[in-house]
């Protein structure tokens, strides 16, 4: 089992036209580099350094993140939702994994 | 001459850390409601075994910061809902020579709810085990697995989980009968100063809590919270990790991590939080 | 009263709770200011960072930027050992140019954002945020 998990939260109803706020976390150390282990060996670092969300195709959201990051990063911002689609959250590893996440979402 | 010295340096160590300011009553106001809707109790009357050391009983929710209570209020914000979600997967998963989950004997993981209030609880050999004791028995005897680490991910993941399924529910662990022996050399633990500063557990959390230690708000010490989401390690902080930071703290050589001492000190720390309700998963600073 | 070894002692438990060695130059601040406006000038004004004024530990401080109108805004820590923090690319899709995360503060320091705006001009905004050192480093 995978020790990163992506969380999404998103509300449960929203209109058509609606300015809805969406909250995502990832499980991970976010390893700044700047650590030593107890032989005084520097950790080396592995953070998410990207994060995007797409919404109907389009981009809503692209950051790109350095180790001052929380561990189990966080990310809140606002999408406005003009018809059904597709919500699709991606996260890049240093060591290149790719984590992907596909939420479709209904408006009335 | 010398022995002064000592008595001084300790003396004055303390009157600089712990200010005169004392805030009696943390947060008067403050009230638990996780998602808007799960009411969760924060005081409570003390138990009658304290006689009267405190004159009521706090959750360590209390004495944090807005930001930080806040993130206790929705299962979203609460990043140790993330150990209990990887829990769920470890509780389906088959392991072991017997190739059998947690799910396999004991069904949904609702089955679990009370769990997390009576422990740390005394098994029917006589021993006093943490709720990692039992998780550790079940792989090893009925699993065929390995035991996991008293602070291992996959132990945070599961102990989370399980202690989730007692949000809500008063601490009720049992001190009488066959747990009275242990309860007494854990309450004398709590009394008895350790490290080189000659600092017991009541010296900061019975005598000043309510007082600023350096920038930190000394709680009362309740365990109800635990595990908790520590925003300092980022990660599940088990309750015997943190009894061995308040260790190592006073400067004191401390017990390890599910040791017999720590598994006293849990019971007779958990019996101080009678009637308090679990608030596993916590998030503290 | 205290004696020097005790005096030594507690500069070292301060020391141990520092979360990251050093902490980033002027320079490196600006420098990463210049690289985001390709040297353009930067007013203040219009960006709006919410962070709690004092936080209970470094290690996970939230933080909100907005800034109406932008279309990115990089976040930079100048107390930290490299300033950088993030970077906010707004798309088509975002409704506003709003942002929260959790961020780590080496210590007490400036939280600074720049905001590029839809019509290529740039906005700053910073606050400062105490950083606290828990009762024993524990």
């Amino acid at each position: 089992m995978s020790d990163v998990r992506p969380r999404i939260r998103l509300p449960r109803s929203a209109n058509a036209g609606d300015v809805i706020e969406v909250k995502t976390l990832i499980s991970h150390n976010m390893e700044t580099g700047l650590r030593r282990d107890g032989s005084g060996n520097a950790i080396p670092r592995q953070i998410i350094n990207r994060f995007t969300c797409e919404y109907a195709g389009q981009m809503v959201l692209d950051v790109t993140m350095e180790p001052a990051i929380s561990a189990n990063p966080y990310m809140e911002f606002d999408v406005q939702v003009d018809e059904s689609a597709d919500f699709v959250f991606t996260w890049y590893d240093d060591d290149g994994s790719v984590y992907s996440e596909t939420q479709s979402f209904e408006v009335s | 001459m010398k022995t002064m010295t000592k008595l001084w340096a300790t003396v004055a160590i303390c009157g600089a850390m712990l200010s005169s300011t004392a805030f009696a009553d943390p947060h008067p106001d403050a009230e638990l409601i996780i998602e808007g809707e799960l009411h969760i109790a924060t005081r409570a009357e003390p138990p009658e075994h304290l006689g009267g050391v405190l004159p009521e009983i706090y959750s360590g929710w209390l004495f944090r910061t807005d930001e930080t209570r806040e993130l206790q209020m929705d299962d979203f914000d609460n990043p140790g809902m993330l150990f209990a979600e990887r829990g769920e997967d470890r509780w389906e998963l088959a392991e072991g020579t017997a190739n059998q989950s947690c799910a396999d004997c004991h069904g949904d993981v609702e089955s679990m709810a009370g769990v997390r209030a009576v422990m740390p609880k005394v098994n029917e050999n006589g021993e006093l085990w943490s709720m990692q004791n039992y998780i550790n028995n079940c792989r090893t005897e009925r699993m065929g697995a390995d035991a996991w680490g008293w602070n291992s991910e996959p132990m945070k993941d599961v102990t989370s989980l399980i202690s989730l399924q007692s949000r809500g529910m008063p601490v009720a662990v049992k001190i009488d009968g066959e747990a009275a022996e242990f309860w007494e050399k854990g309450r004398e633990m709590y009394y008895t100063r350790f490290g080189q500063l000659e600092l017991s557990c009541a010296n900061c959390h019975e005598d000043n809590w309510g007082r600023m230690i350096r920038a930190d708000h000394l709680s009362q010490g309740m365990s109800n919270g635990f595990p908790t989401y520590r925003l300092k390690n980022a990660s599940i902080v088990p309750l015997h990790q943190r009894f061995r930071g308040c260790i190592r703290d006073t400067r004191g050589e401390s017990f390890a991590e599910g040791s017999q001492e720590f598994r006293e000190l849990e019971l007779y720390v958990s019996s101080r939080g009678l009637g308090l309700p679990v608030e596993g998963i916590s998030v503290r600073q | 009263m205290l004696t020097r070894r005790d005096t030594m002692a507690l500069g070292l438990g301060v020391a141990a709770v520092a979360m990251v060695p050093g902490v980033a130059s002027a320079s490196a601040v600006d420098d990463a200011i210049s690289a985001f406006t390709g040297g353009a000038s930067v007013t203040d004004g219009g960006v709006t960072i919410s962070a709690p004024e004092i936080a209970e530990n470094g290690n996970t401080v939230p933080i909100a930027v907005d800034a109406p109108g932008a279309t990115e805004i990089l976040l930079l820590a100048a107390g930290n050992p490299t300033p950088g923090v993030a970077k906010f690319g707004f798309g088509e899709g975002a409704a506003t140019s709003r942002a929260a995360t959790r961020i780590r503060l080496g210590g007490t320091q400036d939280v600074v954002a720049i905001a590029k705006m839809s019509d290529g001009s740039f906005a700053r905004g910073a606050v400062e945020v105490k950083v606290t050192i828990g009762g024993c480093g524990g």
